[in-house]
C-alpha cells in the first residue's frame, strides 16, 4: 500500500507537470511532441477514412464513425485486450531506454505463456497461489528469453535486433512443440490448449467481459518502472548507458552487468504478458483461454513495439498508448461485424499513426514555427518587417 | 562607405533565453587580415553562422562592397567569394589532394571529371604560395600542418576573396605556426581580406591589422592593433585584468612516488600499431607532470589505458602502490584516481541529463547520495547547488539545466568541480582548457596548482605550449608513442620543445630499436 501511494503520488505530479508543460509551450508559441501524437493519431485517422472511401465509399462514413467510437461502447473489452500490449509495450520500452532495440518482446511473451500453461497444468496450488506462482514462472521463462541476447550483447557485442528475432523463432517453435508433446496440456481433438484449472485463473473485474486484475497489476508496473527510471540508481545508470555509452563507461557503469538485467527484466515483464492472457477468466463459466500451437509468432509481441513507440518509451506514456491501440482495434474489429470492412483496417491506421508519429519531432517543429510567425504576425501587424529601408 | 568589402552592421541575434549577438558591428577592409577575438560563448561562431546564412539575424544587415546583400545559405556565401577554414577540417581522408579540392565544383567534359584543367589551376597555386604540397597524395598520408594547407587551397582553388580562418592555430607545431602567419600575410599582400577568429592575442599581435572584440555576446569596438597592447585586448574580451602567467610556488612536502606507470604498451586497432610503446614514467606527490606532443602521438591512448577507458596490452600502472592495472574504471576511481577526459561530449558528460546528475556522475553511488538503490535527491541537488556557486558554474535554470544547452566553458567547469570535489590522490587532465577562454583558462589552472599544493598529483596532458610551459613541473614529450623526453620547464626553450615534438630530438633514442 506505501507503494500504491506513492505511485498515486508520482503519477499526480507527473500529470500535473505535463499540464504545466503544455501550458508553456502554449505561451511561448511551442508545439509540444504530445500535441504531435494528436496529430499523428489525426492524420492517420484520416488516411483509414481515405483508405475506407477507396474500398467501399458508401459504407465509409457510418465504418469510420463505428471505427472512432465504437470502441466507448465496450470500453470492458477494450481494457482487457489492452492488457497483453501493455506488457509488451512496457518491455520495449524498458530496453529502448537503455537503446536496446528488444523485438523479441514475441518471443518472451510466448515463453512467459508457455512457462505458465506448465505451472496451470502440471502443478496443483490453491486459487491465488496458483495463479502467482503462473505469474512468477511466467516472468522466469520471459527473463530467459530476455537475459539470452543480453548475455550475446553484453560479452559478443551480438546485435541485439538480429537475436532477439532468432529467439522469437526458436522460441514459437520450441514452445509449439513442446505443447503439441504433451497430453496434459494438449487437446488433440480441439488442436488448442485443453481448459485452464479455474484455481490458476486471474481475478475477474465485473462480469459480462474478461477484464481482470492484471489491469490493475500492469498499471502498478509501469508506475513502478518509472519510479525505477527517475529515482533509483539503476534508473540512473541504465538511462546514463541509454544517453552516452561513452559518458557511462567513463563513470564507472558496469555497461554488460545492467545491458543483462535490463534485458531480462524487459523479457519478464514480456513474459507476464503473456501470462495475463493465456490465465485471462473466460466469460464461459468453467471455461478458460487456450492457444492454438499453428507456427505463428504472437502479434501481442509486435502491437509492444508500435505502443512504446506511440509513447516514446515512457511507461507512464505506454498506459495510454496501450489503451489506444487496444480501442482503435477493438473499433476495427466492429467494423469488421456490422461492415463490409475486413479487421485489418484497424491495423492500416495503427501503422500509419506509427509511421506519422516517427515525424513527430519535425512536425513539432514546423508546428512550432508557424504558431510562432503567425504570433509575431499579430504582434507586429505591419507584417513589413522584412522589407524596411534602413 | 568607403573600401570595406564586407561589412555586419547592427547583427542581432537571439535564441531562446539568450541574445547570442547583439548589435555587432564588423567592418573587413580590402587587404586586411582582421583579428576576431572573443571569449568562447562571446558570440563568435553565431557571428560567422551569420555570415554564412546558416541563421538568419532578427535584426541588421550585410553588405559587400557597400551594396546590401541577402545571405540564406553558405551556397550564398560561397558565390559572394567567402571561403572559410574551419577548425576541425573538412577533407575526405582516402581522397588525394587535387580530389579534395574539387569536391563540389568539379570541372567536368561529358560528364566526366576533367582532373588535367583542375590540376593546372591547383598546381599554379600551390607554386605561387609556395605550399610544397603534392597534388596527387592521398590526405590520410600527409601531416595536420598540410591538410590545413589543403583546407586553404580549397578557398583559392574557388576564387573566394574574403578567406575565413577559425582557431587556425590549434593543432599546429609551433614551426608551422610561423609558416602559416607568413602564409596569411602574403595573402593579405595579394589584396584578399582575412578574418581571423582566435583567442590567441600574441597571434593576432603579430599578424592582424584591426581587431574586433566581442564580449558576451556585445560588441566591445574595433582597435588598431599596432596602437593597442596584450593587456588592454584581454581587459576587453574578458571585462577584466587576467593573469595568464601563473605565480605557483615550489612544493615543499612530501615527494614520494605516487603514480607509476611501467614499460605499458597499448595496441590500437584503428592504427594498427602499439600507440604506447613501452612508456615508464612516474607523478610524485605535489607535481604536475606535463606529457606534451603533436596530436596522435599517443597521448590519448596512454591516458585512456590509465584512467580504464581502454586496456593496456602490457606492462603496469600502480597507484599509491597498489597495481591498478587490470581494475575496471570504478574501482581506479575508489582507488583515488580522478579523470578530466579530453572529450568532454563524448567521454565527461551526459549531454541529456541535468547539470545535478552530471555533477554527481562520478559518486552518485555512494551512500552520501543513495540509500538501498534509491537516489537522494534532495542530497544530490544541495551538493550541487554547493558546487556550482563554489565553481561559479552558469547556466540558464541552473542544476535543473540540461547540460547541452550549457556553454562548452561551463560544461567544463562543471566537469572540473566534479572531479576535484571528490576523494583522490591523482588528478588525470587531458586537454582540459581545450577551446576555452582566456577566463576559463585562467580559473582551470589555479584549479589545478591548487590541487597541486595539496601535495595531490597531476598527469596533464596538453597540446598547448603555453600551458605546458606555465603549469608544468615537469614535461614528458611523446612522439610515436614512446617518450622522448624528460625536461624541466625552466631550462627548456618553446623552440627546443617543439623539436622534440616534431622527433628531430630524442634522449631516449638508445632505448629505442628505431631511429627518427
Amino acid at each position: 500500500m506505501i507503494l500504491r501511494g506513492r505511485a498515486a503520488m508520482e503519477f499526480k505530479k507527473l500529470i500535473n507537470t505535463g499540464i504545466e508543460k503544455v501550458k508553456s509551450n502554449y505561451k511561448e508559441g511551442k508545439f509540444s511532441p504530445f500535441f504531435a501524437i494528436l496529430l499523428a493519431i489525426g492524420i492517420g485517422l484520416l488516411i483509414g477514412l481515405i483508405v475506407m472511401m477507396f474500398s467501399n465509399i458508401g459504407e465509409s462514413i457510418p465504418a469510420f464513425f463505428t471505427l472512432t467510437f465504437g470502441g466507448l461502447t465496450e470500453l470492458g473489452d477494450v481494457l482487457y485486450k489492452s492488457i497483453p500490449i501493455l506488457m509488451t509495450g512496457l518491455s520495449v520500452g524498458l530496453a529502448f531506454k537503455m537503446k536496446l532495440f528488444n523485438i523479441g518482446a514475441v518471443g518472451q511473451y510466448t515463453m512467459g505463456m508457455f512457462f505458465a500453461l506448465v505451472v496451470g497444468f502440471y502443478v496443483e496450488l490453491p486459487t491465488g497461489l496458483h495463479t502467482l506462482v503462473a505469474i512468477m514462472a511466467a516472468f522466469v521463462g520471459g527473463a530467459l528469453w530476455g537475459f539470452i541476447p543480453g548475455l550475446l550483447k553484453a560479452f559478443f557485442n551480438v546485435n541485439e535486433v538480429i537475436a532477439t528475432i532468432m529467439l522469437n523463432y526458436i522460441g514459437m517453435y520450441l514452445v509449439d512443440m513442446w505443447i503439441k508433446g504433451s497430453g496434459k496440456m494438449f487437446d488433440f481433438a480441439a488442436t488448442r490448449t485443453k481448459i485452464l484449472p479455474q484455481s490458476v485463473q486471474l481475478m475477474k473485474i465485473g462480469s459480462s467481459t474478461s477484464l481482470n486484475i492484471a489491469i490493475v497489476i500492469g498499471i502498478l508496473i509501469a508506475i513502478t518502472l518509472h519510479i525505477v527510471l527517475n529515482k533509483t540508481k539503476f534508473g540512473y545508470e541504465l538511462l546514463a548507458t541509454g544517453f552516452n555509452k561513452d559518458a557511462s563507461n567513463y563513470a564507472g557503469i558496469n555497461y554488460k552487468k545492467n545491458t543483462i538485467i535490463t534485458m531480462a527484466l524487459a523479457g519478464g515483464i514480456a513474459g507476464l504478458g503473456g501470462a495475463f492472457a493465456i490465465l485471462a477468466p473466460s466469460i464461459i463459466a468453467n471455461n478458460s483461454m487456450t492457444y492454438e500451437p499453428i507456427n505463428v509468432l504472437a502479434n501481442n509481441g509486435f502491437m509492444g513495439i508500435a505502443v512504446a513507440l506511440l509513447a516514446n518509451s515512457n511507461p507512464l506514456g505506454i498506459i495510454f498508448s496501450a489503451f489506444f491501440v487496444s480501442y482503435i482495434q477493438k473499433g476495427g474489429s466492429l467494423v469488421h461485424g456490422g461492415f463490409s470492412y475486413k479487421p485489418e483496417i484497424a491495423d492500416v491506421i495503427i501503422s500509419t499513426i506509427i509511421y506519422v508519429s516517427a515525424f513527430s519531432v519535425i512536425i513539432s517543429k514546423s508546428v512550432g514555427d508557424f504558431l510562432k510567425k503567425r504570433k509575431e504576425r499579430k504582434a507586429n501587424p505591419s507584417g513589413s518587417s522584412d522589407i524596411k529601408e534602413e | 562607405m568607403g573600401n570595406y568589402i564586407i561589412e555586419m552592421l547592427n547583427i542581432t541575434k537571439r535564441f531562446p533565453g539568450i541574445i547570442a549577438n547583439d548589435s555587432i558591428n564588423l567592418q573587413l577592409k580590402k587587404g586586411e587580415i582582421h583579428a576576431l577575438l572573443g571569449e568562447n560563448g562571446a558570440g563568435k561562431s553565431t557571428l560567422m553562422s551569420v555570415l554564412f546564412g546558416l541563421y538568419q539575424p532578427e535584426e541588421g544587415e550585410i553588405r559587400k562592397n557597400g551594396q546590401k546583400v541577402q545571405i540564406n545559405n553558405p551556397n550564398d556565401a560561397n558565390n559572394l567569394g567567402i571561403g572559410m577554414v574551419h577548425q576541425h577540417f573538412k577533407l575526405v581522408e582516402v581522397f588525394s589532394v587535387l580530389e579534395n579540392i574539387i569536391l563540389g565544383v568539379e570541372p567536368s567534359k561529358r560528364g566526366f571529371v576533367d582532373y588535367k584543367e583542375a590540376r593546372v589551376k591547383v598546381n599554379e597555386i600551390i607554386k605561387k604560395y609556395n605550399f610544397g604540397l603534392d597534388a596527387d597524395e592521398l590526405i590520410a598520408n600527409i601531416s595536420v600542418g598540410k591538410q590545413q594547407k589543403v583546407e586553404i587551397l580549397k578557398m583559392l582553388y574557388r576564387d573566394n576573396e574574403i578567406l575565413i580562418f577559425d582557431e587556425p592555430t590549434a593543432v599546429l607545431t609551433p614551426q608551422e605556426i610561423d609558416e602559416l602567419m607568413e602564409i596569411m600575410k602574403s595573402f593579405a599582400k595579394d589584396g584578399k581580406s582575412i578574418l581571423f577568429i582566435t583567442h590567441k592575442l600574441n597571434e593576432i599581435k603579430e599578424v592582424a591589422d584591426r581587431c574586433t572584440v566581442l564580449q558576451k555576446g556585445k560588441y566591445k569596438g574595433t582597435v588598431d592593433v599596432k596602437t593597442t597592447s596584450v593587456e588592454e585586448l584581454t581587459k576587453m574580451m574578458v571585462g577584466r585584468d587576467i593573469n595568464l602567467v601563473i605565480n605557483k610556488e615550489e612544493f615543499k612536502g612530501n615527494k614520494s612516488k605516487l603514480l607509476e606507470v611501467n614499460d605499458l604498451v597499448v595496441h590500437s586497432a584503428t592504427k594498427g600499431k602499439d600507440a604506447v610503446d613501452n612508456v615508464s614514467f612516474f607523478v610524485n606527490k605535489g607535481e604536475i607532470v606535463c606529457i606534451a606532443g603533436i596530436e596522435g602521438n599517443g597521448q590519448s591512448e596512454l591516458i585512456q589505458a590509465i584512467t580504464g577507458l581502454s586496456k593496456a596490452s602490457s606492462g603496469s600502472i600502480l597507484l599509491n602502490g597498489i597495481d591498478i592495472t587490470k581494475f575496471n574504471v570504478r574501482n581506479k576511481t575508489v582507488t583515488g584516481l580522478s579523470h578530466i577526459p579530453e572529450d568532454r561530449h563524448k567521454y565527461g558528460l551526459v549531454l541529456e541529463y541535468t547539470l545535478a546528475n552530471n555533477i554527481v556522475l562520478q559518486r552518485y553511488w555512494q551512500p552520501r547520495f543513495q540509500n538501498k538503490g534509491f537516489l537522494k535527491k534532495d542530497e544530490i541537488n544541495s551538493y550541487a547547488e554547493e558546487l556550482v556557486e563554489k565553481y561559479d558554474v552558469r547556466s540558464g535554470k541552473g542544476i535543473n539545466t540540461i547540460t547541452r544547452s550549457m556553454s562548452g566553458g561551463n560544461q567544463q567547469k562543471a566537469i572540473i568541480a566534479r572531479e576535484i570535489e571528490k576523494d583522490f590522490s591523482i588528478l588525470i587532465a587531458a586537454q582540459p582548457t581545450r577551446g576555452l577562454d582566456v577566463g576559463a583558462i585562467e580559473f582551470i589552472h589555479k584549479q589545478i596548482v591548487e590541487v597541486r599544493d595539496e601535495g595531490k598529483g597531476v598527469l596533464l596532458m596538453s597540446l598547448e605550449l603555453d600551458e605546458v610551459m606555465n603549469l608544468s613541473d615537469r614535461i614528458l614529450v611523446m612522439y610515436e608513442g614512446k617518450i622522448v623526453g624528460d625536461l624541466d620547464p625552466k631550462k627548456v626553450t618553446i623552440e627546443e620543445l617543439g623539436l622534440y615534438m616534431s622527433g628531430a630530438k630524442n634522449d631516449f633514442k638508445g632505448a629505442s630499436s628505431d631511429g627518427v
